[in-house]
């Protein structure tokens, strides 16, 4: 129903350097609080934009801003080259940005059909009766379409691992329309085999022609799908690079706290908590605290796969 | 391992259930069990439950819990409590009455009036719920008692007394009382009209909670309200909705208690909220709400109707029905959980 208008967006804004959206200097203060000071950021279609900062840095109010559920208060934001301020996540939803939150507002004892069509759902015959057959056969065409294996559509949401709750949620969103998909944190809650099912389902997402906005704060996970990088503190941008102007190193230094860090780790230098256990053996310099070379290895190849090398694809369109 | 082919069009990772644990995951098979050894308990020691004259009466019993429990059932799926359903049914027959008769009207007047009463209570009770955000337990049970007060004060002002005045001689009455205190026979059962209406509302309910857009915004709104906001369905416009229906309920069963015994005790229902979200819970609803079954709640109803008149039939001492009742409440609940347990593992 709704994806001949998602067809329709892709290919009439498509364009290599229209964002789809766009915000410029803009802010937010609460009361005498300015949560968000000039922040600047492009979301084109077929891109990866990684939102990253600390806790308090900002991120939450960004979405907020995008979702609809805040309006700002200094800058533009512009929705395919038009000026926008939504008073209600319904008019952000039905502008095609749509957002997955952390909770991922999936009802736990429905079932997964259900849930996909919770608030859209189809009816026919005079008595508006659930057009139960099409939309069970949808759901599994959309999850199967983005490679997500759930046996039985009748089992409660629930009962589904962290990944594949998450999957479902962008599915939905991606489904009815949604242009821009903005993420929250989608891989804080999971482990790293569930991380890398939602990960492949990003790149999945962008190669859908969507414009995806993830939010995490953990540059491991952002550097293996993101384009575009944009680091957030205390309010601020500090840092926006497309992906071939950095380093996964540099990102987790800049995402650290850089300077920062560099001045705490000097700090603690200081004190020293003399030897509790005797030295791990640790491997440095793996993909993700927790994930051994090969999985590592494994996970990038996989993405790179499943995609087309995510660098290739910033390069034909700068 | 016997290989099974399946046609290119359907999906084959999508184990289809068998049938047994189809049934036996739906919510309301305890209930189902629960009635049917209920049944069979009573066939087995009360010589008058055997009467099949007396199926009339056992379903009539439960209709007066039924109707209600059907409404409740459904609010307890929405996620929501009504301690008001039980003296909200007196109060919607007192106001019929008190109407009729303090102005001289057709009772049909004081019915509609009744109606509105009904489902203005309801549609009180959900604002409130949603202005102040306090539990459903909270702002029901502050209802309950402000009806309960209302029932007793308003009726002494009117007739002086404790109950409703006759209302028998006024006009409308004849219609009024087909409409809602009739009886049908088949054969050597004699139905009476209640029993009717429960089995009518619960298929139209059944149909409503499993078949219709309202009916998934109502598991909805009782699994997890905020995720339905997130997703657009109108929280705020279904709990009222559930709400009022409650009120129509009341309203149903009100009509029929003030017909069938030409008035009403204004100290009546009270206590009888209970019995309505009793029977729910033994058909299946859970009480923090979002998984539940119509049918159930029904089916809870008849349990109790059939212990009801069992007990008493089976000569047993009335006074230990209560005990009976809340011994199989919670052997209920146990039951429901274990089947869907075992269910859910499959």
């Amino acid at each position: 129903m709704n994806t001949a208008a998602v067809q329709d967006s892709t290919t009439s804004t498509r364009g290599p350097n229209t964002p789809v959206l766009e915000m410029v200097d803009v802010g937010k203060s609460y009361g005498n609080v300015n949560a968000l000071r000039g922040v600047s950021l492009r979301v084109r279609q077929g891109e990866v934009t990684c939102v990253l900062g600390d806790n308090g840095a900002g991120k939450s109010t960004l979405i907020k801003i995008m979702a609809g559920l805040h309006d700002y208060t200094e800058g533009q934001m512009k929705v395919n080259g038009i000026q926008r301020n939504f008073g209600s996540p319904r008019v952000a939803q039905s502008s095609g940005i749509a957002t997955v939150y952390q909770d991922l507002a999936l009802a736990p004892l429905m079932s997964v059909w259900r849930n996909f069509f919770l608030g859209n759902e189809m009816y026919k015959g005079p008595f508006r009766n659930l057009d139960i057959d099409s939309m069970k056969k949808i759901c599994d065409e959309e999850l199967t379409k983005m490679g997500i294996v759930i046996p039985d559509l009748e089992r409660p949401v629930g009962s589904l691992s962290g990944g594949q709750r998450q999957c479902i949620a962008i599915a939905r969103a991606i489904y009815f329309g949604a242009k821009v998909i903005i993420l929250d944190e989608p891989t804080a809650a999971l482990g790293v085999k569930q991380s890398g099912v939602v990960l492949k389902y990003i790149v999945k997402a962008r190669d859908a022609g969507l414009g995806v906005v993830f939010i995490t704060h953990n540059p491991h996970h952002a550097f293996l799908v993101g384009n575009h990088f944009v680091i957030l503190k205390l309010g601020r941008v500090v840092l926006d690079a497309h992906r071939d102007e950095l380093t996964l190193d540099q990102l987790t230094a800049e995402m650290a706290g850089g300077q920062e860090l560099a001045e705490l780790s000097h700090e603690l230098r200081g004190v020293d908590p003399g030897k509790v256990v005797a030295p791990h053996e640790v491997e440095h310099g793996a993909l993700d605290p927790g994930l051994t070379q090969e999985e590592a290895a494994e996970l990038r190849t996989e993405l790179s796969d499943a995609s087309g090398a995510p660098q290739t694809t910033v390069s034909e369109e700068k | 391992m016997a290989t099974v082919t399946t046609t290119a069009t359907h999906d084959d990772r999508v184990k289809t259930r068998s049938a047994l644990s189809t049934l036996f995951g739906m919510p309301a098979v305890g209930a189902l069990i629960g009635a049917v050894a209920v049944a069979l308990l009573f066939l087995a020691t009360a010589p008058a439950f055997r009467n099949v004259e007396n199926i009339g009466t056992i379903l009539y019993n439960a209709s007066t819990i039924g109707i209600m429990a059907v409404f409740v059932g459904l609010l307890m799926i929405g996620g929501e409590f009504d301690l008001s359903a039980g003296v909200a049914v007196t109060a919607s027959g007192l106001a019929a009455a008190h109407t009729a008769w303090y102005f001289g009207l057709n009772v049909w007047v004081g019915v509609f009036v009744a109606l509105l009463f009904s489902l203005s209570i309801g549609a009180f009770n959900g604002w409130l719920l949603h202005k102040t955000g306090l539990p459903s337990f909270l702002v029901t049970l502050g209802t309950f008692f402000v009806l309960q007060g209302v029932n007793l004060a308003v009726t002494r002002i009117v007739t002086g007394g404790v109950s409703s005045n006759t209302i028998s001689d006024m006009d409308g009455w004849a219609s009024a009382q087909a409409v809602f205190a009739s009886s049908i026979d088949l054969g050597p059962v004699a139905i009476k009209i209640p029993v009717l209406y429960w089995i009518l509302l619960t298929a139209l309910l059944s149909w409503l909670l499993l078949r219709t857009r309202v009916g998934n915004w109502i598991f909805a709104v009782g699994g997890d309200s905020a995720a339905a906001r997130a997703v657009g369905v109108p929280v705020v416009a279904t709990k009222v909705g559930l709400f009022m229906g409650v009120g129509f309920g009341a309203w149903l069963l009100g009509m029929h208690m003030l017909f069938e015994y030409n008035n009403v005790q204004s100290g009546q229902g009270v206590g009888n909220e209970f019995i309505y979200i009793i029977a729910a819970v033994i058909g299946g609803c859970l009480l923090t709400g979002g998984y539940g079954s119509i049918l159930g709640a029904a089916i809870g109803a008849l349990i109790y109707g059939m212990t009801q008149l069992g007990i008493s039939y089976a000569g047993w001492d009335v006074d230990w029905l209560k005990t009976f009742l809340g011994i199989m409440l919670i052997g209920a609940t146990l039951v429901n959980m274990y089947v869907k347990k075992k269910a859910d593992a499959r």
